[in-house]
């Protein structure tokens, strides 16, 4: 009988690693604790129909295991079970479904007050482009990049002049303001991926994606690509520091502008 | 069911299909290397998809090594493991899987399990073997071509699988693996249509569609999905090649590479991974749904009880395949697609939970008071159960729009198809073969060696993927060469690699034991006879075991009964067989 044994001991070990597992998800900074709340929810219903099923199985296992003399029953069909256990899992995944389809309501919709950043990726570097005083991003264009111009932004295009530039540095947040994140890419595909604020979104040349989040505490974070890109993939890293208004204004102050960013790419007069 | 009196179902004359002496092989060369019998492409599809799947084998031995040991193999490098990884998820997913359960069980069972001579067009089938050799040679070729096999994922995502960043992208790689494809297709379209033909076409008098084993409609549905599917993948892999040789925009927008501005524009990627995904969803279900039937009618066997349900499981059957053509952007939840759809494809892919689910439900109900014999083939069945339960459901998190946005891209997704797609089709693989195996050679296979072969292989599978869950869960990414330094990846992360790295070398090595138990019970195995398992199904039924060319000598079977009359009270046996007349004592008879 070393099949239901092992079979038992298989469901026990499961639930207890799942208990005891030292991997859990990292402690959320942003304002998606309703996904966290959902997965919980999907791991107890889930939980549940795996410790019944596999269970069940290794009790008919031990069971019904052949004795000499023994006959199987016979009975091709039972409607009645059929629909009710068919039933009993149409509400089970309802329960999952229904509050998991309201989430993304959220996760799609943008609040108004939303602050927009521009996230611009490429092979294997993370750019960031904030608003300035106009609060508006100016347009851009792959077309439009030169090596003086790296994210594409249109010079006739007054909304940008002010826009502050970040190649390849740190992104600062307020905390507790929600964000519009416009991912860009001038390559190929790539993902902003930060585990903590649970969102992320693949970046495509020729489109704009977007998510929002509001950053919920204070800290410094691993942004990652999750999306193939190439062999530098696992190196393309950058850092986004979640920071109070004071600190971030002064950040903010620092940065250039694409105006600051163009004049010093002019040729310098010669002695 | 029907109630039909015992004797009123008179015996009906054989069918008219006669066998003609013309039609036989006249030499070695066509007999066994060119030949036009079913059962023998089935091997050589068996054998060519063993033999490329042992190469992922291989492949997926050294990324996880890279995984584990980090830098320690200096052959092991960025390129290279992209390389792996790349060709590991293309072999297993269509020459291995696709390859196996429908050019290999496919062929050997239909014909048989229908009670046809032969496949419907057995030039056709011949031609189909041959063309999905030459896919695999040029997939292979990949690896010594200047530059290496592509290594753009099995996704093969532009615009970075055609651009020079990606191993491949500009060289040989990604235009032999898109060859590749386009030639796959070919040949399984061949095959497929036959496989089609016969059922509709070619069953023995009396094999109604609803008395056929689950096998057949599994096989079945999954054919008719890929030929619906797979051109989809063709039409992408022909304009990616015009996008890389012919500098065409299918797939390519406007793009600045390494500071330089390239000849596209105007091109959508995201059309790519539709076309993709319009193939790849039903793909998973071409490799399922085959693995579902096969499973049930081995639980029905073994555990001598009819099938329970059997109605509905072949219309979940069906359902299933209806709606996995519905469901494909699942896999594009964090595309950057209309977000808007996510509600439209979360729905649909949890519908498809319910079908799953009734067939979860009706194989164990199988096993309740049923007389359960614990061999291989019921060993390996019961396994796929509890893989499939627990793949099916962490699919439920990642069809779940909302909680797929934090899964996505980690190795929670990598856990889950390995252990749905993988490790569950896998083991049906393997209970297929310790169950058929005495009809192909007429000799079992060694059941101590199955012994070992199927419990270091279901357990150390499971020990395999189930902690990586969660992996994904911390929020490891996928696809990482190495995941270097970071801020929330603990120490303890990198143990559990090395563990399941550890047992990824066991359970592949414990493939070896399998290997040797095939070739060695060819000569010693104990004879089988032609029944070993006393089943019901028609295959078994044959008068020579192995079955000659044409399956049944002078005159075709008939059919007289549904494929799951087992323990049917009165009767002198525990199964009887669907060729057996409505005669003798029963007190019922069921007609379907």
């Amino acid at each position: 009988m070393a099949v239901v044994l092992i079979l038992a001991l298989l469901v026990v070990g499961s639930v207890l690693f799942h208990l005891l597992s030292p991997w859990w998800w990292t402690p959320i900074a942003s304002n998606w604790t309703y996904i966290d709340n959902t997965l919980i929810a999907t791991f107890w219903i889930t939980g549940v129909v795996f410790v019944a099923v596999v269970s069940f199985i290794a009790y008919c296992v031990w069971r019904f295991r052949h004795k000499p003399g023994n006959r199987a029953a016979y009975e091709p069909e039972n409607r009645k079970l059929e629909l009710l256990l068919a039933s009993g899992t149409a509400v089970g995944v309802a329960a999952m479904l229904v509050p998991g389809l309201f989430v993304w309501n959220q996760f799609i919709t943008v609040p108004n007050d939303a602050a927009p950043v521009e996230v611009v990726s490429q092979q294997w570097l993370w750019s960031f482009r904030l608003p300035g005083a106009d609060g508006k991003l100016g347009r851009s264009e792959t077309r439009d990049i030169t090596p003086e111009n790296p994210l594409g932004v249109n010079k006739n295009d007054t909304a940008g002049l002010d826009d502050v530039i970040i190649e390849g540095g740190e992104l600062h947040l307020p905390v507790g303001k929600p964000v519009h994140i416009l991912l860009r890419s001038i390559d190929v595909l790539h993902d902003f991926y930060v585990p903590e604020f649970r969102a992320k979104m693949d970046m495509i040349p020729g489109m704009i994606t977007y998510f929002w989040f509001t950053p919920t505490r204070t800290g410094t974070f691993d942004i990652l690509c999750a999306e193939l890109c190439g062999v530098g993939h696992p190196q393309m890293r950058g850092t986004v520091v979640v920071e109070e208004a004071e600190a971030y204004q002064a950040w903010l102050a620092q940065q250039q502008t694409f105006t600051q960013l163009l004049a010093s790419a002019e040729p310098q007069p010669a002695n | 069911m029907v109630e039909i009196p015992a004797g009123s179902a008179d015996a009906v004359p054989a069918a008219e299909v006669e066998d003609m002496e013309l039609y036989h092989p006249k030499s070695w060369w066509t007999k066994y290397v060119f030949s036009q019998d079913a059962k023998i492409i089935a091997v050589q599809y068996a054998i060519t998809a063993i033999s490329i799947g042992l190469v992922a084998l291989v492949l997926s031995w050294l990324m996880r090594l890279q995984l584990a040991f980090p830098g320690y193999f200096a052959f092991i490098d960025a390129d290279h493991y992209y390389q792996f990884i790349t060709m590991h998820g293309m072999i297993m997913v269509v020459y291995l899987l696709t390859a196996l359960f429908l050019g290999g069980f496919g062929n050997y069972l239909i014909p048989l399990m229908v009670g046809a001579r032969d496949m419907v067009f057995p030039y056709a089938n011949m031609l189909s073997y041959w063309i999905y050799l030459l896919a695999v040679l040029i997939l292979v070729a990949g690896f010594f071509a200047p530059g290496g096999p592509t290594g753009a994922g099995w996704t093969l995502y532009p615009p970075q699988s055609v651009l020079s960043g990606t191993p491949g992208g500009q060289d040989w790689g990604i235009l032999l693996m898109l060859s590749s494809l386009i030639v796959f297709v070919i040949g399984f379209t061949m095959g497929g249509l036959n496989y089609v033909v016969t059922v509709l076409q070619g069953r023995a008098r009396g094999m109604t569609l609803m008395r056929m084993p689950l096998t057949v409609w599994g096989i079945f549905t999954a054919t008719v999905m890929a030929l619906l599917a797979f051109p989809a993948l063709f039409v992408a892999c022909v304009m990616m090649l015009f996008d890389r040789l012919l500098g065409t925009s299918f797939f390519m927008p406007a793009i600045v590479e390494m500071g330089t501005q390239l000849q596209h524009g105007g091109g959508s990627p995201i059309l790519f991974q539709h076309l993709f995904w319009f193939f790849g969803h039903p793909e998973v279900y071409i490799v399922a749904l085959p693995a579902f039937g096969i499973v049930s009618d081995l639980i029905s066997t073994h555990a001598r009880k009819n099938i329970f349900g059997y109605r509905m499981m072949v219309w979940a059957i069906v359902i299933i395949a209806a709606l996995s053509f519905v469901v494909w952007a699942h896999h594009m939840y964090v595309s950057g697609m209309n977000p808007a759809f996510g509600f439209f494809f979360a729905t649909t892919t949890l519908i498809i939970a319910v079908p799953t689910a009734i067939k979860v439900y009706n194989w164990v109900l199988t096993l309740w008071r049923g007389d359960i014999h614990l061999t291989l083939p019921m060993l390996f069945a019961l396994a796929f159960i509890v893989t499939f339960v627990n793949g099916g459901l962490t699919g439920l998190f990642l069809g779940n729009v909302v909680v797929d946005v934090p899964l996505s891209d980690t190795m929670f997704v990598v856990a889950h198809f390995h252990m749905v797609m993988g490790v569950a089709p896998i083991l049906v693989i393997f209970g297929a073969i310790y169950h058929w195996y005495p009809k192909v050679t007429g000799r079992l296979l060694n059941t101590a060696l199955g012994h070992i072969h199927y419990w270091i292989t279901f357990l150390g599978a499971y020990a395999i993927f189930f902690p990586m869950h969660y992996l994904g869960l911390l929020g490891v990414p996928r696809r990482y060469y190495e995941i270097g330094e970071t801020s929330f990846v603990p120490p303890s992360a990198h143990t559990l690699n090395i563990f399941i790295t550890i047992m990824a070398l066991i359970v592949g090595a414990a493939q070896v034991v399998f290997l040797f138990n095939l070739i060695w019970s060819l000569f010693r195995g104990k004879e089988a006879g032609g029944n070993p398992w006393r089943a019901t199904t028609l295959e078994w039924q044959t008068p020579q075991t192995p079955p000659a060319h044409g399956n049944w000598g002078k005159d075709l079977p008939v059919v007289y009964r549904w494929a799951y009359d087992y323990s049917v009270p009165g009767a002198p046996e525990d199964f009887i067989p669907q060729t057996q007349p409505a005669t003798g004592g029963l007190t019922r008879e069921v007609m379907r």
